[in-house]
């Protein structure tokens, strides 16, 4: 049996339709690019050091982790660079270096490498660290006073603020083009609203993130604020403000679409999403932060293996059989 | 390969191969091969001593009694001196005795068969027929206590790039609508239905079966799928077709049925779909037990070291380690994959995305059903995760982007399930 040739065997199939999770990464940051070039030519040079920083660093912590725990090295499938570049753009281009060290090691190893690395992270990453950020340092997220030293030539206010501050005398400060422009102080890669829609829309299509939840999402949001509005013109913005300002749209394109934290099947995808928009809202118009988002979002996190217990029946189940 | 496609938000569809695909029009024959080997399946428990021995001299269509006691039978498919019987044990531990047939090239026809008077009484049927080219339990026809109400004829292939059972619903309908008659009358099951493509409603319609259309959209095709759409009427977990009085046949068994009684002799060819490397399909016809090794050299298809062959199609077919190993009565196709098309399975976890949900035909929870499964949590599996709903399509590995072996981890459920809750019994 010399001349025996040995063939490779496995169970089926023997098919594969050639998706990996490193195509998928690739294209996430890809989708982004519009938003954070955006960024980089607003503020310049400082921007484009948080972004390298953040995603340099967030790769260092995954590899670091991965010798700590004995694992195989994991960064080339992207993900820690995605998680990276998402932090990145939820910061403001004067953000120092330790801040984007220690938010890269929030999100990294706090927020996914302690509860298994990738797939296991019951909460998204980088809102991990945005979150932690936020309540840790209090000035560090106030945009308005981040980029007190920044003039752009638009009106320096970050929306938000000035809504929760001034009131809805502010709105009219803000054109709906200015918005979708990123006209508008705020995060690196949140502003250009344009950018994320497109970035977006191109994930969707691409069948990279899950439509049924950035759709809904923006619905909650929209319909959410609508009622607001109606209820109390005077007190609360209209959706359309909602929906352009702070992190709605990078959080319904980039962050509520996260696979490990967000659920998988139809009915319990469109409750997370819109439930998230729910909240995203009610904690800017009655909360006491002036972005309700990060928290909306991780809150939905907390619900996901809950709603997805919701599914529907598997073949033969449920049936009586004489 | 069918690679996802550029903009992946619909489902990619994956359709049956129809018999425009295969090369030439007609079915190539294999010169009959001097070594031929017979196998089969044993049956759990304890086994008897063999009858067979080697040096016998056997006929063409002669019925080979295995053992002293059961029913175990091979029909030899070729006349000639037995030169080897052995013991091999298969994938998930299915032992098989397979017997070597040094073949003369001259057939003598046995004639034990005829001179039953080609009884269709279900007895004789069984005592004759269960090593039918197509057929893969006869006995879920016959031996049941639940007798059958409905038998579904399937026209459709299993898998992707296989025409077999198209190629004879197309070029044999006659002898088809031949079959189906015996067919009633071995079981006595009235409701006959012939599932086609709509390219083959004409010849399907000759039948005289009850005849479905449906879309060549895999894996429509499938048993389990069939049930919930022909006769709207899905088989419980906990339950198998015969429970429900329901079974599948291949056309082409019901065409060897007709052959057996029309002709006395018991049929020994099959019909195969090869698929060569570059996935172009074959169609031939070659005796059971022809060793892969020669009709992949007839079809001039080469296979190197590190190549992949494969019993099936794409998604469901299995494994085979040797070019030595021969057809059997239910191998439908072969396919020869080439190294660089062969995909490593990965060691990562799932992550979630919930592609292997979307796209499972049964409606399982792939992406919790995994996450047990890889912790040998069977039984929580079957019970809370749908387990035992599987159709085996093998469409979750095919699109799982960490590519997690999802449908072997499934297969090992649904292996090691009994096993584990036997042990629990024994130490009650």
């Amino acid at each position: 049996m010399t001349n025996q040739k040995l063939f490779v065997s496995s169970h089926a199939p023997y098919w594969h339709n050639k998706s990996s999770l490193s195509m998928k990464s690739y294209n996430i940051m890809l989708a982004a690019l519009p938003a954070v070039i955006m960024g980089i030519y607003q503020y310049g040079p400082p921007a484009l050091g948080v972004v390298a920083l953040s995603v340099s660093t967030a790769m260092i912590w995954e590899l670091i982790m991965n010798y700590v725990t004995k694992r195989p090295a994991s960064i080339g499938d992207g993900n820690a660079a995605v998680i990276g570049l998402l932090l990145a753009m939820l910061l403001p281009a004067s953000t120092p270096w330790w801040t984007v060290l220690i938010g890269t090691f929030l999100a990294i190893v706090v927020g996914k490498q302690i509860f298994g690395g990738i797939g296991c992270n019951p909460l998204n990453p980088a809102l991990v660290s945005i979150a932690i950020i936020l309540l840790s340092w209090k000035g560090l997220l106030d945009f308005d006073e981040a980029l007190v030293n920044y003039d752009l030539g638009f009106y320096m206010v970050y929306p938000l603020a000035a809504l929760k501050y001034l009131g809805t005398s502010v709105v009219s400060n803000y054109s709906v083009g200015d918005l979708l422009m990123g006209q508008y102080a705020g995060a690196i890669g949140s502003t250009f609203g344009l950018g994320l829609i497109i970035g977006g829309i191109y994930l969707i299509l691409r069948g990279m993130i899950r439509w049924e939840i950035s759709i809904s999402f923006l619905a909650g949001v929209f319909v959410t604020a609508f009622f607001f509005n109606i209820a109390d013109s005077e007190k609360y913005a209209g959706p359309l403000f909602h929906l352009l300002t702070g992190y709605t749209l990078i959080g319904a394109f980039f962050l509520a679409t996260e696979d490990s934290s967000s659920p998988v099947n139809f009915i319990p995808m469109l409750i997370y999403g819109a439930c998230a928009g729910f909240l995203t809202v009610l904690i800017r118009n009655i909360g006491a932060f002036v972005d309700g988002t990060v928290f909306a979002i991780l809150m939905m996190n907390i619900a996901n293996p809950l709603l997805d217990k919701i599914r529907p029946k598997a073949l033969g189940k449920g049936i009586k059989h004489a | 390969m069918i690679k996802k496609p550029f903009f992946g938000l619909g489902k990619s569809k994956l359709q049956y191969s129809g018999i425009k695909n295969i090369e030439g029009k007609d079915v190539k024959e294999i010169p009959p091969s001097t070594r031929i080997t017979l196998m089969h399946k044993s049956p759990d428990g304890e086994l008897g001593e063999l009858v067979l021995s080697i040096g016998d001299e056997v006929r063409t269509g002669q019925k080979l009694n295995l053992r002293e006691i059961g029913e175990e039978y091979l029909t030899s498919t070729a006349t000639g001196t037995i030169t080897d019987i052995s013991h091999t044990t298969e994938y998930t531990g299915q032992t098989f005795t397979s017997v070597s047939i040094e073949a003369k090239p001259k057939d003598l026809w046995d004639d034990e068969f005829e001179k039953t008077g080609k009884d269709t009484a279900p007895e004789n049927a069984l005592t004759f027929l269960s090593c039918l080219p197509g057929i893969s339990d006869l006995s879920s026809f016959i031996k049941t206590d639940n007798p059958l109400n409905t038998i579904i004829i399937n026209g459709l292939d299993r898998d992707l790039l296989i025409a077999t059972n198209q190629i004879i619903v197309k070029t044999e309908a006659e002898h088809l609508a031949e079959g189906i008659e015996y067919l009633k009358k071995i079981t006595g099951v009235s409701r006959i239905i012939l599932v086609v493509p709509p390219s083959l409603r004409m010849e399907a319609e000759k039948s005289g079966a009850e005849v479905k259309v449906i879309e060549p959209v895999y894996p429509d095709a499938i048993p389990g799928l069939l049930m919930k759409r022909i006769l709207d009427n899905p088989v419980p977990p906990s339950k198998n077709f015969e429970d429900l009085g329901v079974a599948f046949i291949s056309p082409e068994a019901v065409v060897a049925l007709r052959t057996a009684f029309v002709e006395g002799k018991l049929p020994v060819t099959k019909v195969l779909t090869v698929i060569d490397k570059d996935n172009r399909l074959t169609c031939i016809k070659a005796r059971i037990g022809t060793p892969v090794r020669d009709i992949l050299s007839t079809l001039n298809i080469d296979v190197s070291h590190g190549d992949r062959l494969v019993f099936g199609g794409p998604m469901s077919g299995q494994g085979i380690y040797s070019e030595d190993m021969p057809i059997l009565h239910d191998t439908d196709a072969i396919m020869v994959q080439d190294k660089s098309q062969v995909n490593p399975s990965g060691n990562d976890p799932c992550i979630n995305c919930g592609e292997c949900v979307r796209v499972c035909p049964a409606k399982i929870p792939v992406n919790m059903l995994i996450r047990l499964l890889e912790n040998g949590l069977y039984e929580e599996a079957a019970q809370e995760y749908d387990l035992l709903s599987c159709v085996e399509c093998g469409l979750c590995s095919y699109v799982c982007e960490m590519r997690i072996p999802i449908s072997h981890y499934i297969m090992l459920g649904k292996h090691e399930l009994p096993l584990t809750e036997g042990l629990e019994e024994s130490n009650d």
